[in-house]
């Protein structure tokens, strides 16, 4: 319960960082730069340009959610149809996914964000693509396996046998057996997606400063780290926060669909 | 049957990574021979360079010249440096194996045992610990860790030099010294993802038939774990280490950043700020290779480990 109203708080705070941020994470106090937490007026402090540590951190939560919903959702939207049809039709589409599938995997993540942020620049929109890619042979792999499975079931030999379309078996008998395991994928893929998208804004190839992001705070913080360490360590604390809320709340989805399960 | 469709398979995902870095390449925005031409824009110099690369050819034709220059060898130049992009990466690369592998290193030494005593006391104390632990190890953010462990071992401690690379060949302790913290930093976060494969794998085995025979014929318990459980668990570790080659990559590139190591990583990072494109092209065609090379190796390892893939 406590992760999934972590997970909540910072779905929220990505929501309604403009409502809820005291401040505009781009607004300067150079009265108070670099002022320690607990500061009159800045609760969390400032960083170097004297700007509102709090107001930035909950406006990194939107950062951090939209690369790791919208990645997620792209890569579900991109695999699903392909292990779908592939497990489902076999024969030489499903080779051809395969091979493509397993050629995709040998690029590492940063292989293919750096490639991307070189050809098309970087920015949020090209870092939440990267990882979106990332993620599509994994899921391309786990629906196939599910399809070929669900083939083989009686209900879908009855639907064959009742003369449904393979379009109507794959729609409406398929996709929602698999649900489960669509919904548990998702739940392992959004922490990464979160720890991916501060990794490659850390790296200069996602959020481009001003705007707030974690890994761009976390960038910044560098200089000044020795001196101020909270600079470093808030912002890391709320990339942890987020992505342990997540991945207690995927361990509880996967326990949800699988009981019996080897945890 | 197993080996020769294996190595089938690594060469057409061999010829379709080059044919996507290749593509990837030439969607880069600019003229590659005015890169190549540098300051300055000359028609006519450029009409010769492009002619020279040919550049002014069909595509397919430029591919076939890219990628039979690439088996040779060559990759081009470094549009920065000059350098040959082979020889640049060639240097580059043992500082990025040291770390990998110091980094695999800690891996199998906090995984494995870790994932072996977990399940063994599956629903213990050490069970609920080692778990925690793991899922701290699986949220927390490396590079974060990374910039934690400068901030308490260097400059609080001064246990550590903070960054920098010193090569082994010239002082051993130092390179070690200096080593630690990033191999640690690599190393842990690939542990946790170790250590739940190792675990599940382990339990599967210890409920499977074959451990309740060698149970009944009155092995002991640490003989039943070692040479019966342990050894068909490792096929499942071995296979997800040989896949998540590419998060060890990928986390090298960020653990030389904050270390300033001048590894395979960091050279990658600066080829994208200086827009250096062969460089760029060079790193990802080498990754992609190296990775599915590596893959092929495990394949062959785990047809060692289990004589029936063999057969299959």
């Amino acid at each position: 319960m406590v992760s999934l109203a972590l997970a909540l708080s910072v779905t929220l705070a990505a929501l309604f960082a403009p409502v809820i941020a005291p401040y505009d994470p781009g607004t300067n106090d150079f009265e108070a730069v670099l002022a320690p937490p607990l500061t009159h007026g800045h609760f969390l402090g400032t960083d170097e340009l004297g700007r509102d540590l709090l107001s930035r951190i909950i406006w990194g939560a939107r950062a951090s959610m939209q690369a790791g919903v919208l990645s997620t959702l792209l890569g579900l939207i991109v695999a699903v149809p392909i292990g779908l049809t592939a497990g489902y039709y076999r024969g030489w589409w499903e080779s051809v996914a395969m091979r493509l599938t397993d050629t995709l995997l040998a690029f590492p993540f940063l292989i293919i964000a750096v490639g991307l942020a070189a050809i098309l620049g970087p920015s949020l929109v090209n870092a939440t693509l990267a990882i979106g890619i990332v993620q599509v042979p994994k899921i391309v792999r786990v629906t196939r396996a599910e399809a070929l499975s669900i083939r083989e079931e009686s209900y879908v030999e009855a639907a064959i046998a009742a003369g449904a379309s393979d379009w109507a078996i794959l729609i409406r008998h398929a996709l929602p057996n698999m649900t489960s395991t669509l919904i548990v994928q998702a739940t392992v893929i959004l922490p990464i997606a979160i720890i991916a998208e501060s990794s490659l804004s850390f790296l200069g190839l996602g959020v481009q400063p001003p705007t707030p992001s974690w890994g761009v705070m976390l960038t910044a913080a560098q200089s000044y780290m020795t001196q101020m360490p909270w600079l470093a360590i808030l912002p890391g604390l709320a990339i942890f926060v987020a992505t342990l809320s997540f991945n207690l709340v995927g361990d509880g989805v996967r326990d949800a669909f699988d009981p019996k399960g080897l945890r | 049957m197993f080996l020769p469709r294996r190595l089938w398979g690594s060469l057409l995902a061999l010829c379709l990574a080059s044919i996507i870095v290749f593509a990837g390449a030439r969607s880069l925005p600019g003229d590659p021979a005015i890169a190549l031409s540098g300051e300055g824009y000359d028609p006519v110099a450029n009409a010769h360079l492009r002619k020279k690369y040919g550049l002014d050819q069909p595509l397919p034709i430029q591919y076939l010249r890219w990628s039979s220059l690439a088996i040779r060898g060559d990759l081009g130049r470094s549009i920065r440096t000059g350098l040959s992009v082979k020889d640049t990466i060639i240097r580059r690369l043992p500082i990025t194996l040291e770390l990998a592998g110091l980094g695999v290193l800690i891996t199998i030494l906090l995984g494995i045992p870790t994932g072996i005593a977990s399940a063994v006391r599956r629903g213990r104390l050490l069970d609920y610990v080692v778990n925690g632990v793991c899922l701290f190890g699986l949220s927390v953010p490396p590079f974060w860790i990374g910039l934690l462990f400068i901030l308490l071992f260097a400059s609080t401690l001064h246990l550590l030099p903070a960054s920098g690379y010193v090569a082994f060949t010239t002082d051993p302790i130092e390179n070690l010294r200096r080593m630690i913290l990033p191999a640690f930093v690599l190393g842990s976060a690939f542990a946790a993802w170790v250590m739940r494969q190792t675990r599940s794998a382990m339990l599967e085995a210890l409920r499977s038939d074959y451990v309740r025979t060698a149970r009944a014929k009155g092995l002991t318990e640490s003989r039943v774990i070692m040479r019966h459980a342990l050894r068909n668990s490792l096929l499942t570790v071995v296979t997800v280490l040989g896949l998540e080659m590419g998060v060890l990559i990928s986390g090298s590139v960020v653990t030389e950043q904050i270390f300033l190591i001048p590894g395979f990583g960091k050279l990658i990072v600066d080829a994208v700020v200086t827009r250096d494109f062969p460089i760029i092209q060079g790193v990802a065609l080498f990754s992609a290779v190296g990775y599915i090379l590596i893959n092929l190796l495990v394949d062959m390892l785990y047809s060692r480990l289990d004589p029936r893939i063999r057969f299959t």
